[in-house]
């Protein structure tokens, strides 16, 4: 099961890279309409790239009434990215969302400033005002990340996304000023990798929450690690940048890693980095289908 | 939009800057002024080029090796293979009475097409040195300006400003030639409107160049 990262694809501007996910997860959305941060907001790092977007928005009203009915005609269940300055803001939102598959929590942006709230906290404001399925997206910049996952599995969430990027500084080769208008961005890319499979990993042993794996997946193998780790699922971030077919390339590569192993399904290869056995979970198909 | 994995033809220098001749294989040259991302070797993002000249089955880029993914694109040498996904954006329009071609350094890249697309019009431009401006032979009908003079120092009336460049000379161009096209340039890591990174603030809008651009009216 393939995804995008939130705020790596625009769906209408590249509507054959989002038919090719099994959910396209859209860039988040806030309460009032952000610019973003100033220019310059992306930079190549080591193995990575940073990006300090800042959570540019068109805001909630106008994506409810232009945005979101384009993005519905795609075909494509649609997953909707959650950001707030509190939580009453996500909560409003989540409110107002229906005739989708899902909403993203985005709790962890490493641009913006964050909710005084915890994430548990957030997520049991908004557990109160929708029924859809609530994922948790989870900063790894977290001493104990399986710590925030049992909060927020015992707030109501119903799944977790793993791992958001991580605060990350570049310096211009020449004048040694940080790139970034920002200074400070998210790093993303095949550096977060390791970091995103130790947080799998953690998580998966913590709850029985399904679990979209992301971080630095540029290929069929590197997928196939996130659900050994115990993800349920995968999504793509910086690699579609580079390559706007990644998800169907991405496919056949783990559906060949998969048969390679003797592995039938997708389903078979989950948990299998742990010496025991994982807690059973709940599929995801509950958060992919399309409710148009 | 198209991907697809080329060989390199040739690498020619031209003055500091190296002109890039892949072969086209199922790509479309697009419109003058649009761009492709150009996957260099070693580096985990594209950059973006605009289309310098489109003979017959090639596609072909000046860059400027001004950076890790500029430079890594410099030293690819005949039958090396790289990743192109194009073309993209906005290019300019060719329906202008009286074109007049304004450029600046490596802002000279798209001339070559667009000179031709538009039957060879004047063409003024700068550049900081003379072995820069070795690039303007590929570029039909140029009058060259080397610093300290300006293009903005000659540019006449009359005519309908196509100009490509750095910031302040776009700037520059446009408070003189209302109505000019100018084509922007801002860092982005994707080409097709996913990353957001190329947003920039024009006329107190902001606009993604890579969708929305990079070619802008300046009114």
């Amino acid at each position: 099961m393939l995804l995008n990262a939130s705020g790596c694809l625009d769906a209408l501007t590249a509507p054959e890279t989002a038919r090719a996910l099994d959910a396209f997860v859209t860039k988040t959305v806030t309460p009032l309409p952000r610019e973003g941060n100033a220019p310059v907001r992306i930079a190549e790092a080591e193995s990575g790239m940073l990006n300090s977007i800042g959570l540019a928005n068109p805001g909630r009203e106008r994506f409810l009434a232009d945005v979101l009915p384009r993005l519905r005609e795609l075909g494509v269940p649609i997953w909707v990215s959650v950001g707030g300055f509190s939580a009453g803001d996500y909560a409003e939102t989540c409110e107002q969302l229906e005739g989708i598959a899902a909403i993203e929590l985005n709790l962890s942006c490493p641009n913006v400033d964050e909710a005084p709230e915890s994430a548990s906290e957030i997520v049991a404001t908004c557990r109160d005002r929708t029924a859809l399925p609530l994922f948790a997206k989870l900063s790894p910049a977290a001493w104990d990340i399986a710590e925030n996952a049992r909060a927020v599995a015992a707030a109501g969430a119903d799944g977790l996304s793993l791992v958001n990027t991580i605060r990350g500084l570049a310096l211009d080769e020449r004048t040694l000023s940080p790139k970034l208008g920002a200074a400070v961005g998210g790093l993303s890319g095949p550096a977060l990798k390791p970091i995103a499979l130790a947080a799998v990993y953690a998580c998966s042993r913590a709850v029985d929450l399904p679990i979209v794996g992301m971080g630095g997946v540029r290929s069929g193998r590197d997928a196939l690690e996130l659900l050994a780790c115990g993800a349920s699922a995968v999504a793509l971030g910086t690699v579609l940048f580079a390559d706007p077919e990644a998800p169907s390339r991405v496919r056949a590569e783990l559906a060949a890693e998969l048969a390679a192993r003797g592995l039938e399904r997708l389903e078979d290869a989950v948990g299998l980095a742990h010496a025991e056995r994982l807690l059973v979970r709940k599929p995801l198909d509950f958060a992919v289908k399309a409710l148009v | 939009m198209r991907r697809e994995r080329v060989r390199v033809v040739a690498a020619e220098p031209v003055g500091p800057y190296t002109l890039l001749r892949v072969a086209r294989g199922g790509l479309e040259t697009g419109v003058p002024g649009q761009f492709f991302m150009l996957e260099a070797p070693g580096r985990l993002l594209p950059r973006p080029m605009s289309l310098c000249l489109g003979p017959p089955g090639e596609l072909a880029f000046l860059i400027d090796p001004i950076g890790p993914g500029t430079r890594a694109l410099c030293a690819l040498a005949r039958g090396d293979e790289l990743a192109v996904v194009g073309p993209l954006g906005n290019g300019f329009r060719l329906d202008v009475g009286r074109p007049l071609l304004v450029g600046g350094g490596i802002g000279v890249a798209p001339f070559p097409f667009l000179s031709e697309a538009l039957g060879r019009p004047p063409a003024l431009l700068g550049f900081r040195t003379a072995y820069h401006a070795e690039a303007a032979a590929l570029v039909p009908n140029a009058e060259v300006v080397l610093e300290p003079e300006y293009v903005t120092a000659r540019l006449r009336g009359g005519y309908d400003v196509l100009a490509c460049g750095p910031e302040p000379m776009l700037e520059a161009v446009r408070a003189l030639a209302p109505g000019a096209q100018l084509a922007w340039e801002a860092p982005m890591a994707c080409g097709y409107g996913a990353c957001y990174g190329c947003a920039v603030e024009i006329d107190g809008e902001w606009k993604r160049l890579c969708v929305e651009g990079p070619v802008l009216r300046a009114a």
